[in-house]
């Protein structure tokens, strides 16, 4: 049975993975100092290895070998361009997708600015990540479950690790904390998408599938709320919130990051190392 | 013994890293790194030294911190000891199951 509920719903989970470990790996070999480049690209490998777990159901789903489904029975298959329709693989999923399939939040596509903005970006995510893979252990669905039992632990450190990057540059310098205050106001927009709920995320919440999103919110109000006391940084009132990133409407800068990232799978279709 | 210049552009202080590998055993002495503080050198030390599950726990100690001994010294402090065979605790018989000794 082709679910495409649970396929939008796995796609954009393995795209927001995607996105924000793509973003991260661009500071590889740009890192402020040695240790914080290993850091911050041992996150972008952690996200991009969640990114292909959820990549590698979804195109078991879209293949139409979902858990429970029978073996060799087929779904839907996407053609991949001129030529005979393939099965569709993670690969296929990550480079051959146009910005409007993907359905990452804004939050995690916006470009990387400076190490503040890099960092606040992290520990946005990093925290919504942390209640959201919490709850999805409980899924009804045995795959996406197992995938947030072994993502939590890693999201765990990157909260960690981006709740003491944020203290250290809020409560840090004149310099720091004016830069991280200038990250905040141009990243807060886009938190409030994290919670607002897609329609495929609607109706498989119903099913004890996905998690409710708004019910995490103010688990993460209250953490935000937390490392920014400690920040000296103040939660700026509610405003105008960009959403549509869920549905496929991006801003401006996906439409860049996946050029650069897919550009050697569209220019030299089938490529291996 | 005085190390003037240990810190890097970044005006960050280095750390010396020791690494536990299992129960049981030492920690071991894997290397140095840079980090604002001692909280921030684990984290470093995390991503830089155990990511290939080199390690169960993590020692961090400011390098200024560590005194050495002189190896002009050498001769007058290690030599002495090459003829002393009957400190080697070599006329014990050890039980099997001892490891590490």
């Amino acid at each position: 049975m082709l679910d495409q509920s649970t396929i939008d719903y796995t796609l954009h989970l393995a795209d927001n993975a995607l996105v924000l470990g793509h973003r991260n790996s661009e500071w590889t070999g740009h890192g402020p100092i040695l240790e914080q480049d290993i850091a911050l690209s041992n996150i972008a490998l952690d996200l991009i290895g969640q990114a292909r777990n959820f990549y590698q159901y979804a195109a078991r789903l879209v293949n139409g070998r979902g858990v429970g489904s029978e073996p060799g029975k087929r779904g839907a298959r996407v053609s991949e361009g001129p030529g005979e329709p393939s099965e569709v693989t993670e690969d296929t999923l990550a480079y051959l997708r146009d910005s409007w399939d993907f359905k990452n939040c804004l939050l995690v596509e916006q470009v990387n600015g400076d190490w503040a903005k890099t960092i606040l970006r992290q520990f946005f995510f990093s925290a919504y990540q942390f209640y959201f893979y919490q709850s999805l252990q409980q899924s009804q669905d045995r795959e996406l479950a197992a995938i947030a039992e072994k993502s939590y632990k890693e999201v765990t450190y990157h909260l960690r690790w981006s709740s003491e990057w944020v203290i250290r540059l809020g409560d840090g310098t004149t310099e720091s904390h004016t830069r991280i205050k200038g990250a905040l106001d141009q990243l807060w927009k886009f938190t409030g998408e994290l919670f607002v709920p897609a329609d495929y995320e609607r109706t498989l919440a119903a099913k004890g599938v996905a998690v409710d999103v708004t019910g995490l919110r103010w688990l993460w109000d209250e953490r935000v709320n937390d490392v920014f006391q400690q920040a000296q940084l103040v939660i700026p009132a509610a405003g105008w919130e960009q959403t549509g990133g869920k549905s496929g409407r991006h801003t401006e800068h996906l439409g860049y990051l996946l050029a650069e990232m897919q550009f050697l799978q569209r220019a030299y279709p089938g490529c291996e190392w | 013994m005085q190390n003037n210049n240990q810190e890097n552009r970044s005006g960050w202080p280095l750390w010396e890293i020791f690494i536990r590998s299992k129960q049981g055993l030492d920690h071991k002495h894997v290397g140095s790194l840079h980090a604002a503080d001692a909280a921030m050198a684990i984290e470093n030390a995390r991503d830089v030294y155990t990511r290939r599950m080199e390690g169960i726990s993590i020692w961090v100690v400011e390098s200024k911190y560590i005194h050495a001994s002189n190896p002009d010294e050498a001769g007058s402090f290690y030599d002495p000891a090459n003829d002393k065979v009957y400190r080697h605790p070599t006329f014990y018989d050890l039980p099997d199951e001892l490891k590490h000794m």
